[in-house]
């Protein structure tokens, strides 16, 4: 039965992933006094490309076509291990924090092969950059989860939630963490969802030859990760989630509370959008340098118990 | 009569020898099945004949070195593997690139013999035998200062044959030498067998008391994984790319061996139990995929007659067998679920995270840190280079005639490469089993006992039984992926229109676009160059090429990166030695008179010696 609920729970947060997307758009345009699009345009954006036809290069082989399954099926799997609003998820028994990391290069690794696959050198270059980016972010990650996990004493996803107080470790490590979002997510100032300029683009690049329900698919699957890696975040900043046995009026709370931490580091994503200029690519070494560095500072005072 | 060598060959088979013999068989047989595919058309009869022999006695030779029971058989079985690789990596003697790899081999790998040699006679000094058994309780004893030295000398010894940078200079040129499916079990197994006699020498029989053992041996690995996986990225040479990932696993490797020694110095024996499976894990599943890439990388160079990354390319249409099963390889050694290689390097960042947990010293925490971030840098590195390798050979267009021209693979090859496949894959989805009987062989290694550890584990899933632990289950990951690829084909291929049409690549409205437009290696290489660029130095070597002064007929382009170890450390290294050299042969000018005349001298020095003594 239990199963189910977390089934449930599964298939609600993916349905929302791609709304914290039309969210921070919406935000972002506000600020910049436009309308800006419906929130739920991601959702249209969907749907209009699902009734489009499908352009495939003559380049390009199976790996083409079999990526974008690949790429989505491995982000909804992450997604299946982060929490949300219910806990003690028998999902943290297949996989743990590092789990996920794992399992999302999975889905990197397949879409970096298919932007070579076309031949077309921005395909190559988007890929190159992604897998430059992604390799940097890696140790970042590692060095802020490592802090997390010396207090907590474990990797395990719902287990790193524990700050009830809150610990400068924990601070500095969730601030490197959100650096690699920021990345992971191709934002500003690492990369620019919005642009199409092509010796700007990273993710863009890579799905440049992509079209149709493809298109359609690899969009879901930047949504759903964009989704894994905010709700890690809110989980080790503030878990919330309730017991399976908690009641209606206890899950009710946690899914409000779920919605409005997702929707507090949406905002912070906007705004950091909307005020900075993207770097240039080889400055990407700097701000990783800068996140290990928070991350080192994050195991310091991790050691130190404050 | 004492029959000193006989008395010496004595062979015994323990838990760790029978996991390390495993380990050669694992990769020995699939070669075996590969070699008559690989070798057809290229290699006359009688040569087949005498590589089929220098092969098996190459394997007997290891199979004897993780089996003696005596140092002197052991140092015995060590020469006779080193001489017949060497053979090997010299095989195609025609090639001068084979020769100078096969002598700097050589040299090197005598060089750390040497060493070994060295801290084998201090052992026998102190404990008065060669059987293991007797040096095992002999070297309880062994004063500490002692102890310290015969460290360093076997760390140094089986370093080299295990390529730990800076001692890894020989090995990106003799691996790549050699006939493939060598190469792979080179890569695969041979280095492995310096891990053998790291765990055995060094935990099993001086005991890893001191902890800065383990900080030295952690800090070289965290280089070795680097330095390896930076090497590997700007190479475009496939096998030699692949000799420079066995660096970076190689690395990878001895940072599980040096944790498991720092924990087991701390008193943290379950964790120092950990760490060595989760190196011991790594030792087969390299073993796997590397054979596996190397086999890989043969049949691209049969069929492409290159090994050269940037003549090939498209590779995945004329080669689809070879472009799954590289794959699979490429999948495995970039750490992706649910393939092996991502079962050891989670064990592994477990492990670090584990132990750092428990451990009490806020200064090893910190290290530990350092170092499981060194890994996952080198993880995210090698997911890079892999991308590159499979990306650059097997997609987009032929970048060559030849690589057009490229036919399938023979199909014995395909069937050892296949075999290797599946047990990438049997070791990555089936790792909660495997791991119980990998623990033991840990447990037996620091005489702990494991009973209580195996059978706490979950049945199917990877959990180090250490405070709250995380899970991590292959299989179910597995089945997660497959069901949910299932669940968005099934959307893809029912929902919405369903029109498809196949078109060019968009090249911006111009021409149509040709490979020469592709991304190269080099390219995709370069983030990382510059990133690196504190490191690999490189720099451009550019040509024109003129007809007359105003009229360039063409440009010639290349990016290069300084080789840092041979240039700053070999290199000088080289050339004193050749200096000496230099200077001694002055002594030796090739006249006999002068000879004679040293003889005489020699022999009055004698008498007088004689007399005054």
């Amino acid at each position: 039965m239990t199963i189910f609920i977390f089934i449930l729970q599964f298939i609600l947060v993916v349905l929302a992933a791609p709304l914290v997307s039309g969210f921070i758009a919406k935000v972002k345009n506000n600020i910049r006094m436009r309308r800006g699009s419906p929130v739920l345009q991601p959702y249209y954006n969907i749907i209009k490309l699902f009734r489009k036809d499908e352009t495939i290069s003559e380049s390009s082989s199976w790996i083409f076509r079999v990526a974008p399954v690949i790429v989505l099926s491995s982000a909804l799997t992450a997604l299946s291990l982060v929490p949300a609003f219910i806990k003690d998820s028998p999902a943290v028994y297949a996989g743990d924090f590092l789990a996920i990391l794992f399992i999302l290069s999975a889905g990197r690794f397949f879409l970096s092969l298919a932007g070579l696959d076309t031949g077309s050198s921005f395909g190559g270059m988007g890929s190159s950059r992604e897998m430059f980016i992604s390799s940097l972010a890696e140790p970042c990650v590692c060095l802020a989860v490592f802090s997390v996990a010396l207090l907590s004493g474990s990797t395990n996803v719902e287990a790193l939630g524990i700050s009830s107080l809150p610990k400068i470790s924990v601070l500095f490590a969730c601030f490197s963490l959100f650096t690699v979002i920021l990345a992971e997510t191709s934002r500003i100032p690492v990369d620019n969802q919005e642009t199409h300029l092509e010796l700007t683009m990273i993710h863009e690049a890579m799905v440049l030859e992509y079209s149709g329900k493809s298109l359609a698919i690899l969009e879901t699957a930047a949504h759903v990760k964009q989704l894994v890696w905010l709700g890690i975040l809110a989980h080790i900043i503030f878990p919330s989630a309730a017991g399976v046995s908690a009641g209606a009026g206890a899950v009710i709370t946690a899914v409000l509370v779920y919605l409005l931490k997702i929707a507090g580091l949406a905002l912070v994503i906007a705004l950091i959008e909307i005020s900075m200029a993207k770097m240039r690519l080889f400055r990407v070494m700097d701000y990783f340098g800068f996140s290990i560095v928070l991350g080192v500072l994050a195991v310091i005072g991790a050691l130190m118990g404050i | 009569m004492n029959y000193f060598i006989l008395d010496h060959l004595s062979f015994i088979v323990d838990p760790l020898s029978l996991f390390f013999l495993a380990v050669i068989f694992v990769v020995s047989i699939p070669a075996f099945i590969y070699s008559p595919g690989y070798l057809k058309g290229h290699v006359s009869g009688g040569k087949t004949v005498l590589l089929h022999a220098l092969t098996a006695v190459f394997i007997a030779s290891m199979a004897a070195v993780v089996t003696s029971a005596d140092v002197i058989a052991f140092l015995i079985a060590w020469e006779i593997m080193s001489l017949v690789s060497f053979f090997l990596v010299v095989f195609d003697h025609e090639q001068s690139a084979s020769v100078s790899a096969g002598v700097m081999y050589i040299i090197m790998t005598h060089i750390g013999t040497a060493f070994l040699i060295a801290a084998f006679t201090i052992m026998y000094v102190h404990g008065h035998s060669f059987k293991f058994g007797e040096l095992t309780a002999a070297c309880a004893s062994m004063p500490q200062n002692l102890r310290d030295l015969v460290f360093v000398f076997l760390f140094i010894g089986f370093g080299t044959k295990a390529g730990v940078v800076p001692l890894h200079i020989w090995l990106p040129y003799a691996h790549p030498q050699a006939p493939s499916h060598i190469s792979s079990i080179m890569s695969g197994v041979m280095i492995k067998t310096a891990v053998y006699g790291m765990i055995r020498f060094i935990v099993f029989m001086l005991g890893p008391a001191s902890s800065w053992w383990a900080v030295v041996i952690l800090v070289f690995a965290s280089v070795s994984c680097l330095a390896g996986i930076i090497y590997a990225l700007m190479e475009h040479d496939i096998k030699k790319l692949l000799a420079y990932s066995s660096v970076e696993n190689m690395g990878i490797i001895l940072l599980g061996l040096g944790a498991s020694m720092l924990f087991y110095s701390m008193g943290m024996s379950a964790m120092a139990v950990f760490a060595l499976s989760a190196a011991l894990y790594h030792i087969i599943n390299h073993a796997v995929f590397k054979g596996l890439l190397f086999m890989g990388a043969g049949a691209v160079y049969n069929a492409a007659g290159t090994r050269n990354m940037e003549k090939m390319g498209g590779l995945v249409k004329n080669m689809p067998v070879t472009a799954v099963l590289f794959l699979c390889g490429a999948m495995a050694i970039s750490a992706l679920p649910p393939f092996n290689g991502f079962v050891s390097e989670w064990l592994m960042l477990q492990s670090f995270f584990g132990g750092a947990y428990q451990i009490q010293a806020g200064g090893y925490k910190l290290f530990l840190g350092l170092c499981a971030a060194v890994l996952a840098l080198t993880g995210g590195l090698a997911a890079a280079c892999f991308v590159k390798a499979f990306g650059i050979v097997f997609l987009a267009k032929p970048r060559s005639r030849q690589a057009e021209q490229a036919r399938e693979a023979h199909y014995s090859m395909l069937i050892a490469m296949g075999i290797l496949a599946a047990l990438a894959l049997f070791l990555g989805a089936g790792a909660s089993v495997v791991i119980k009987y990998i623990i033991p062989i840990a447990g037996y290694s620091f005489g702990a006992d494991t009973a209580g550890i195996t059978s706490g584990m979950a049945g199917w899933s990877l959990n180090l039984s250490a405070g709250r632990p995380g899970f991590a289950s292959p299989a179910l990951i597995g089945l997660m992926l497959i069901a949910l690829s299932a669940v968005v084909s099934a959307v893809y291929f029912f929902a919405g229109k369903t029109g498809k049409r196949s078109y060019r690549t968009w090249d911006c409205g111009y021409y149509n676009l040709t490979s020469r437009n592709e991304y190269t290696a080099t390219a995709f290489s370069k983030p990382f160059r510059v990133a690196f660029g504190f490191f690999l130095f490189p720099y451009r070597r550019t040509q024109k090429i003129r007809e007359a002064f105003y009229h360039l007929t063409s440009f010639k382009y290349e990016t290069l990166t300084t080789p840092v170890f041979k240039k700053y450390f070999y290199d000088p290294l080289l050339r004193v030695f050749l200096g000496t050299a230099g200077a001694m042969r002055r002594i030796q000018p090739g006249s006999i008179h002068l000879y004679i005349g040293y003889i005489f001298f020699t022999v009055i020095l004698l008498i007088l010696f004689m007399r005054a003594f």
